[in-house]
């Protein structure tokens, strides 16, 4: 089963910073989107279980090579890292097409998103590309297998009642959630087996794709302003013994009909 | 995460994967239990294990013995991120990769092959026997016997009797390295090194020992009583123990500086917090200059302690001698733990006194790392001992 993971160098959480035209600042410190880890670590369930191997797919600042880094470490096989000075800026449409385009040059069974990304928080883009590439798209998973025929997959989708059991044919796009399962550790072996591991870097003109279509100027959004949220207001921390405390924070709740 | 204070020049892309990684399997796999842990003083193997099977006890050893093939410059990193989050397992696996070095370095073929595989993977869990009742600091005086069974020349074997005390890891450990004297009247020249394995006849624990801090790195006597190794079991030659033991020190003293200076860390971290949370006069502690001195203080403290222990492993992996630089890092460090888990008690006040919190474990912990791999003393006197042979030409 060959599995491609995208994957997205995002700021660490809680170290953000808002650049020119409140474009995300992504020049340095950068790791993996945490819901993307989870999507891989199911892919790496995956292949352990049925033979295979993992592909880490990105697009990104030459930063992004940190968090590429680290989903080897973790056990993928290699990593395409797409970069090109032309792409700062894309909106979700180019990113979309961009890495519906590397896709193309991929072989593979499935390939694997997260529910969102903690920076841009768009959540379309890998349902842009499964639209792109006319390809099966089952969101929201919380359980992947492969399906009795070995030409499908097969998963659980979270509904509001429990799940939905899906399945379609191979291959197909899968938008995963944290249900999957906690990522794993890199392992200390796996950081350095990950030195010789291959990562191809490819440019636009290597996918074939007009700079002109991509970037800030392309973009068919724009930020129109961002501030951060308000502070929040009037928290009541409680710092008496536990016993005291519980019976303060099951008032509190009582009080307002919360248990 | 940036280069923290002290730290000499940037991380490698793997000596920074290991030190976030490391830091997030503290965070959330040991620092939870940790006060429960010392409060019963209890060694949980079930995260030992964990570590084994993430590769932290085999992190500074050639990948081409299945080690992880770490520089010991970044092994300092991953045993500050552990022992930031939990001093008495920094501990334990300071211990058993110390116990490692040995063997690695001084065994045979078939003593490698046979002992660090288990150890590399942490199944096999490790133990360096010198210490006994009454010989610490002045290690060649170790009193536990090895009488050569069979013919002087080419003994079949070597019997040992005595009692060894503070071995760390005991009696949890399943290999220990134990030194022996085979004539007391040689010194230390008559000290030899043995690989000792968990339920041989005649080799069982003795008392726990009741300790002051790390409380959940067990520790304990070891006893034996005609307890027969094969030469098989030997490490190096006889009267080579001594030089054995001394050069696995060195390595164990570097580790023992990492772990006080994420001790120390831990501290500082707590006490910055508590002077943005608490409140009194009407503002908040970190109002206070003279607080904010006693913070820059331990700030300062900290970085010294990572520059040198930083500086001494990077001597080790220039393969450069050691002893000077990890009695200086050793020393500092367990000072800087020391001063710096104390203050941090001080600034909290009250709740800094109180077993709720973790300062007050921090500063039991922070104790016992100026006394054991080598007492501050000891270290002091190998460092004018270096001094004085430079300025004599020696």
């Amino acid at each position: 089963m060959r599995i491609v993971v995208l994957v997205k160098a995002v700021p660490i959480v809680g170290n953000e910073r808002l650049g020119d035209g409140f474009r995300v600042d992504r020049g340095s410190g950068l790791e993996p989107n945490g819901n993307d880890e989870y999507v891989l670590e199911a892919a790496l369930k995956l292949t352990e279980a049925h033979g295979g191997e993992v592909t880490l797919l990105t697009m990104g600042p030459a930063a992004a090579a940190d968090a590429l880094r680290k989903g080897l470490a973790m056990g993928a096989t290699r990593a395409v890292h797409v970069s090109d000075e032309a792409l700062a800026g894309s909106c979700a449409r180019a990113t979309a097409e961009v890495l519906a385009a590397a896709l193309r040059r991929l072989e593979y069974d499935l390939a694997f998103a997260g529910a969102d990304t903690s920076d841009g928080q768009g959540g379309i883009v890998a349902a842009a590309i499964a639209a792109r590439l006319g390809l099966p798209y089952l969101s929201y998973a919380a359980h992947i297998e492969p399906g009795a025929d070995g030409a499908t997959v097969r998963v659980h989708r979270l509904s509001p009642a429990g799940y939905d059991v899906l399945e379609a044919p191979m291959p197909a796009l899968v938008m995963g959630t944290q249900v999957l399962g906690e990522p794993r550790y890199p392992s200390l072996r796996g950081i350095m087996q990950a030195r010789g591991k291959e990562t191809l870097t490819w440019s636009l003109a290597d996918l074939g794709i007009d700079p002109a279509r991509v970037g800030a100027a392309a973009a068919t959004t724009r930020v129109l302003t961002a501030a951060p949220p308000p502070p929040r207001a009037g928290a009541t921390i409680i710092r008496d013994a536990p016993d005291v405390a519980v019976e303060r924070i099951v008032d509190f709740l009582a009080a307002r009909s919360l248990v | 995460m940036t280069v923290a204070p002290g730290e000499p020049g940037a991380l490698t892309p793997e000596e920074s994967l290991l030190r976030d990684m490391a830091r997030d399997f503290a965070e959330r796999e040991l620092a939870p239990g940790a006060a429960e842990r010392d409060e019963a003083e209890r060694f949980d193997r079930a995260l030992f294990d964990r570590m084994g099977e993430l590769g932290f006890t085999a992190a500074p050893f050639p990948e081409s013995i299945g080690g992880a093939g770490f520089s010991y410059r970044a092994w300092t990193l991953a045993m500050e991120e552990v022992a930031r989050a939990d001093m008495a397992m920094a501990i334990a696996l300071s211990v058993h990769v110390l116990s490692q070095y040995p063997v690695h370095t001084w065994g045979s073929d078939e003593q490698r092959a046979r002992w660090l595989p288990a150890m590399l993977a942490g199944e096999a869990l490790g133990a360096f026997a010198l210490t006994e009742p009454h010989a610490g600091s002045d290690a060649a005086a170790i009193r536990t016997r090895a009488t050569r069974v069979g013919p002087a020349a080419a003994p079949d074997g070597y019997r040992l009797d005595g009692t060894k005390s503070w071995i760390s890891n005991a009696p949890e450990a399943d290999r220990y390295l134990v030194f022996a004297t085979l004539d007391p009247g040689l010194g230390r020249d008559g000290i030899t090194a043995f690989l000792v394995e968990k339920g041989m006849p005649g080799f069982r624990p003795g008392r726990h020992e009741r300790k002051m801090g790390i409380r959940a790195c067990p520790a304990s006597e070891l006893i034996f009583e005609g307890c027969e190794v094969a030469v098989a079991n030997r490490l190096g030659g006889e009267g080579e123990g001594y030089r054995i033991a001394l050069s696995a020190l060195g390595e164990g003293r570097i580790s023992i500086a990492a772990a006080c200076t994420g001790l120390a860390q831990a501290a500082l971290e707590v006490g910055a917090r508590y002077l943005t949370e608490r409140v009194a006069f009407g503002v908040p502690l970190a109002e206070q200059q003279g607080l904010r001195f006693v913070l820059a203080e331990m700030a300062q403290q900290v970085a010294a302690a990572r520059a040198l222990t930083r500086a001494a492993a990077a001597a080790k992996d220039r393969g450069e001698p050691i002893a000077e630089a990890s009695s200086l890092a050793k020393w500092t460090a367990s000072d800087a733990a020391m001063r710096v888990t104390t203050d941090a008690v001080q600034l909290l006040g009250a709740a800094g006194y109180s077993r709720e919190n973790p300062v007050e474990r921090y500063m039991r912990d922070a104790k016992g790392a100026q006394i054991y791999e080598g007492t501050n003393q000891i270290h002091r006197l190998i460092v004018a001992e270096h001094v004085l042979a430079r300025v004599s030409g020696s």
